[in-house]
């Protein structure tokens, strides 16, 4: 649970549904939008949506990148035509932005609208208030700008009400006297709708007035999730997808739906499926320490996954959790035929019940018996916290009763230490002269 | 209540009010209150919105009561010596609870632990508590403690972690960390590594915790006990910062060794979530790397790695001691605590002799068994119900044989019309507007020695004399004489030309099916007898049932020492029991369904024939 980023097409979706309710009258926006999804039938998709015939058109990739100028993937002002030459071009190529590769698989198509005065407003969340930015001089050098002092800064602390703060005398100077009691109108309208809606960031770079018409241009922002239960009524039905770069697997993907179901906390990243240290940490803390760790003796390029579970999950969910991950660590070898490391960590647990949930994990590794022996999988277990003595007991048992090699460790054992025993270990579990000086095993 | 300097949040006397029904919590909290020797206990009163009244729970091994409320009102009124509230609240309500218990001028310090309350609202907390001067720890954390005085609901865990990690008295070392998770972690390794802890707080893993590293650390540099600080950061957000200001100002003086985690971000290129809110960069200085450079250039002790944090605090502390600063604090002897009962059982520590054995069914793994089978197997293996009776009572898988003879009983039992005792007595009942069960009930009390109870009876008399291998005629002999009507014999209608269609039917049965029939057999022989002398001396459906029973369980196997056994509990009154319930609750039903009026029994029934006064006694 996070601030995250949405699609444009949900945002100004949603901005467009609400715009009555928050921004009034001073301006109308009419959210001509179009979303093209992996799903979609280009051919039919006017029959939906007729002014794509009608208009001269803007489209680009909707997939929470930036730089998308620069990269070539905006289309402007073509013909339905055009529009769907240059989508069937995009969809589905691979493209690569900073260090970031990807699939195009979502684009958002707009009404194209010519850009004679562009203006910028943004609205970010700080510990005390928010911070309202706005420029009578939007656009790709936004930056600049603020640097020259074209960029009026309005903060609004958090116990006040944005109908208290007179917006309309902090506007620039060169905006017309006919348009600032709008500009001042819209923006508070724009911020209530951010504060009510949940928003951590919302920017809109640049927007332009025709008219009685508001037109965002370009609209980036950041919800906080958690607000969900005060704010969906206003949401709909939008989504939260992974960073551009990132599709999500489909191992990721059922963890993410146990997880929502789920009063616990269950995440899962994979980075490597080749990886050869595969991690099952329980912890927010514990899991960033023990992917730190791994990183720092050099072993970044090894690690197959990121991921935690915390929050006293049951049985049932450990052993769904436990069962993903070695499902899809033993589904190759290493090429070199060496083991592959499962290190079972966490830090000690303040109430999750260790036993509990080494239940379910047992379970897995019993189910996955074979595959362990075959890849091979060589098991280190660290945990503390409430029964951990029968946990670590029994995982230790289990671990031995299939013929894995598993050593375990208890609480006075430093969590990360498993990490450097894994890599110097050669014998493949079996505690021996070499693991002296390291702590004693768990019996 | 006690004045306390600004920088003291908790100690020895702090009370607090819980805001959630936590029970375990609660108790974590009353034993570390224990072992660290308090005299009180830190839970003044609990609130819990749906029920009011006391909750029992434990003082080293003594039951105490702790007030409930339904109202944090009611309890602040009553308790107003408390300071801390620890919020259980949900997510949802977190925000309106905690900005109540902020309107409480008593109320200094609130740990929220909700993980998931919405940043804006945080904000709110955040900004009122500032103005009213309060402390905030959390939302989405455990809270924290106070070694040997005073600890936030689940933090540290259970007790033997806490006696492990020497938290039942202070230590010289103060920290404070990110995580709530790791704060366990580092309880431990102040444990190890120095005197121990003095005093810890996890501000939670959210983008705007209630409180931040510097309120803590400079509470700490204030504070004369503590002499060494540990701050254990992360990646995102900019919290660590006005901590190196602090350090680069000279506000902080006492060593202070520190490590933001998350270091290991940049090794991936798309940005991963870490399990925190917070712990995302969004600018270089966010990052762990640039935290852990400007922590180190303002003069904390910053390791290269969390590996090497140990060792770290360890040659901080042991300069301190070299130097004077710390005298170790001494290892205290905690107070026997007694193990918690449900634990030491499942850890198989301990052993008594239950009160209660059950050799029948087990309701306590994935599926309910009866006599070891699974219920699933009884429903598609078509036990049906003598199947099901074979188990619960015989604790045997009976043959098709058996089970069926069962049925047969408890169909043939099942009813008599509304005349007799029983059907009489539930109508009675029923009518008198009585539930269904009273209505039953009062059916079934009347099945005895001389209702119903004649299978019982009948199986007595006859395996009595079988067994001891007497004649059938002494038996007829010896009953006329001792002027016992033999149980089981004679019918009011039924006789030797008028056969009762029952009895025929199951002696046809169990002549055809049964292994044996010994029983039958000898009440038949007694009929013969009987008969002769009247003609309705038969063997009646009652006694039929009952040495049938008997019957059915020698053919089982049971030895006539077990069936006696059997017969003597009482277990042949219930397959008349079982059956008759059926038309008792049939007529109950009924007399509902017609809504018969109250039941009046007419006086010209009745012979009234009391004297006119009553005889005197001397």
């Amino acid at each position: 649970m996070a601030q995250k980023p949405i699609r444009e097409f949900d945002a100004k979706n949603m901005l467009a549904k609400n715009w009555q309710e928050f921004v009034g009258d001073a301006f109308a926006f009419a959210g001509k939008l179009a979303l093209v999804d992996p799903d979609t039938n280009l051919d039919d998709l006017p029959n939906q949506i007729d002014w794509l015939r009608t208009d001269r058109l803007v489209v680009k990739p909707d997939m929470l990148m930036g730089k998308r100028g620069k990269h070539g993937l905006i289309l402007l002002d073509g013909s339905w035509d055009d529009a769907k030459k240059w989508l069937n071009e995009k969809r589905g190529s691979d493209v690569t932005i900073g260090e970031v590769t990807g699939e195009l698989t979502h684009f958002l198509i707009e009404p194209f609208v010519k850009a004679e005065k562009e203006y910028y407003v943004a609205i970010s969340s700080k510990r005390d208030g928010d911070e309202v930015l706005f420029s009578t001089e939007g656009g790709v050098d936004i930056e600049e700008k603020m640097k020259e002092g074209k960029v009026v800064e309005i903060f609004v602390p958090i116990t006040e009400e944005i109908d208290n703060i007179d917006i309309e005398s902090k506007l620039p100077a060169d905006l017309s006297p006919e348009l600032k009691p709008k500009f001042g109108a819209f923006i508070k309208g724009l911020f209530k709708y951010y504060q009510e809606l949940g928003y951590a960031f919302l920017e809109i770079n640049p927007f332009v007035v025709h008219g009685a018409n508001l037109i965002p241009l370009d609209l980036k922002c950041r919800i906080d999730d958690t607000a969900v239960f005060e704010a969906a009524k206003y949401w709909g039905d939008i989504s939260f997808p992974a960073p551009f770069g990132r599709k999500l697997s489909d191992e990721e993907k059922y963890i993410k739906m146990l997880d929502g179901k789920s009063g616990a906390s269950l995440k899962l990243t994979i980075l490597n499926p080749k990886g050869k240290i595969w991690t099952m940490v329980a912890g927010g803390g514990a899991s960033v320490i023990y992917t730190d760790t791994i990183a720092d003796l050099g072993y970044a390029g090894e690690l197959a996954n990121y991921g935690e579970y915390s929050g006293n999950p049951s049985t049932d969910e450990t052993y769904e959790y436990a069962k993903t991950i070695i499902d899809m660590m033993t589904r190759e070898k290493n090429s070199d035929g060496s083991p592959k490391f499962l290190i079972i960590g966490g830090g000690i647990a303040n109430f999750t019940d260790v036993d509990k949930t080494f239940t379910g994990i047992n379970k897995a590794m019993i189910d996955y018996k074979d595959k362990l022996l075959e890849t091979p999988v060589w098991i280190y277990v660290r945990r503390g916290g409430p029964n951990y003595q029968t946990g670590l007991k029994n995982i230790r048992e289990t671990g031995e009763s299939i013929g894995v090699p598993i050593k375990v460790y208890g609480p006075e054992t430093v969590l990360t230490k498993i990490v450097t025993m894994a890599f110097e270990d050669t014998t493949g579990g079996a505690p021996s002269d070499e693991t002296k000086g390291t702590p004693e095993e768990v019996r | 209540m006690a004045e306390r300097p600004e920088y003291v949040l908790f100690d020895r006397d702090t009370e607090a009010i819980v805001f959630g029904y936590q029970q375990n919590a609660i108790q974590r909290m009353l034993d570390f209150d224990y072992v660290c020797r308090r005299e009180k206990a830190s839970v003044a009163a609990i609130v819990n919105p749906t029920r009011a009244g006391l909750h029992q729970c434990f003082w080293g091994n003594k039951p105490i009561l702790l007030p409930m409320y339904r109202t944090l009102k009611e309890a602040v009124e009553k308790h107003p010596q408390t300071d801390v509230m620890v919020n259980f609240a949900s997510f949802r309500s977190a925000y309106p609870t905690t900005m109540e218990a902020l309107d409480y001028p008593n109320l200094r310090t609130i740990a929220i632990i909700a993980e998931g309350v919405p940043e804006r609202r945080s904000k709110e907390i955040i900004s009122k508590a500032s103005k009213l001067g309060k402390n905030i720890i959390g939302p989405a954390t455990v809270g924290g403690l106070r070694a040997g005085a005073f600890k936030i609901g689940n933090t540290a865990g259970m007790l033997d972690n806490i006696i492990d990690a020497k938290l039942h008295r202070p230590g010289s070392v103060a920290y404070v960390s990110k995580s709530g998770g790791l704060s366990n972690e580092m309880n431990m390794m102040l444990a190890v590594n120095t005197d121990g802890v003095y005093e810890g707080v996890a501000l939670g893993g959210d983008r705007y915790p209630g409180s931040l590293f510097i309120d803590h650390i400079l509470r700490y540099q204030a504070n004369p006990e503590i002499k060494m600080i540990v701050l254990l950061g992360e990646i995102g957000g900019r919290d660590e910062y006005p901590v190196v200001e602090a350090l680069k100002s000279g506000k902080i003086t006492k060593p202070l060794v520190a490590w933001c985690i998350g270091t290991s971000a940049k090794m991936f290129a798309s940005g991963v979530q870490f399990g925190h809110a917070g712990a995302r960069a969004d600018a270089e200085e966010e990052t762990a790397d640039a935290k852990n450079i400007a922590l180190k250039e303002a003069g904390a002790i910053v390791p290269d790695s969390f590996n090497d944090f140990d060792e770290k605090i360890k040659t901080t502390y042991d300069k301190l001691v070299a130097d004077g600063t710390i005298t170790p604090a001494e290892d205290v002897d905690p107070p026997p605590i007694p193990q918690d009962f449900n634990k030491a059982l499942a850890a198989g520590t301990i052993r008594r002799p239950p009160q209660f054995i059950s050799t029948i069914s087990d309701d306590r793994g994935e599926e309910l068994r009866y006599c070891g089978v699974k219920i699933s197997s009884i429903i598609e293996d078509d036990y049906g119900l003598g199947g099901v009776i074979g188990l619960l009572w015989f604790k045997k898988k009976l043959p098709p044989w058996a089970s069926k003879f069962i049925e047969s009983v408890v169909l043939i039992t099942a009813d008599h019309g509304p005349a007799v005792s029983g059907a009489h007595n539930s109508i009675v009942a029923a009518r008198a507007g009585k539930d269904l069960i009273s209505s039953l009930v009062s059916g079934l009390l009347t099945i005895g020695p001389r209702f119903g109870g004649a299978v019982q009876g009948s199986a007595e008399h006859f395996t009595e004399y079988l067994y001891r291998g007497d004649q059938p005629e002494f038996m007829v002999k010896e009953m006329k004489k001792k002027n016992v009507n033999i149980q089981g014999i004679g019918h009011r209608i039924k006789s030797v030309t008028n056969p009762d269609v029952r009895v025929e039917i199951l002696v046809k049965y169990a002549k055809e099916n049964f292994p044996v029939t010994e029983t039958l057999d000898y009440a038949l022989s007694v009929e013969a007898i009987t008969t002769t002398k009247r003609n309705n001396l038969i063997l009646n459906v009652d006694g039929c049932i009952g040495v049938l029973s008997c019957d059915m369980l020698r053919g089982l196997g049971y030895t006539r020492e077990e069936t006696l056994e059997f017969v003597k509990l009482g277990g042949l009154n219930a397959f008349f029991v079982l059956g008759r319930s059926i038309g008792f609750m049939g007529h109950i039903m009924d007399q509902k369904r017609l809504s018969s009026r109250l039941y009046r029994h007419p006086w010209d029934d009745i012979a009234y024939m009391m004297p006119d006064e009553p005889e005197e006694v001397e």
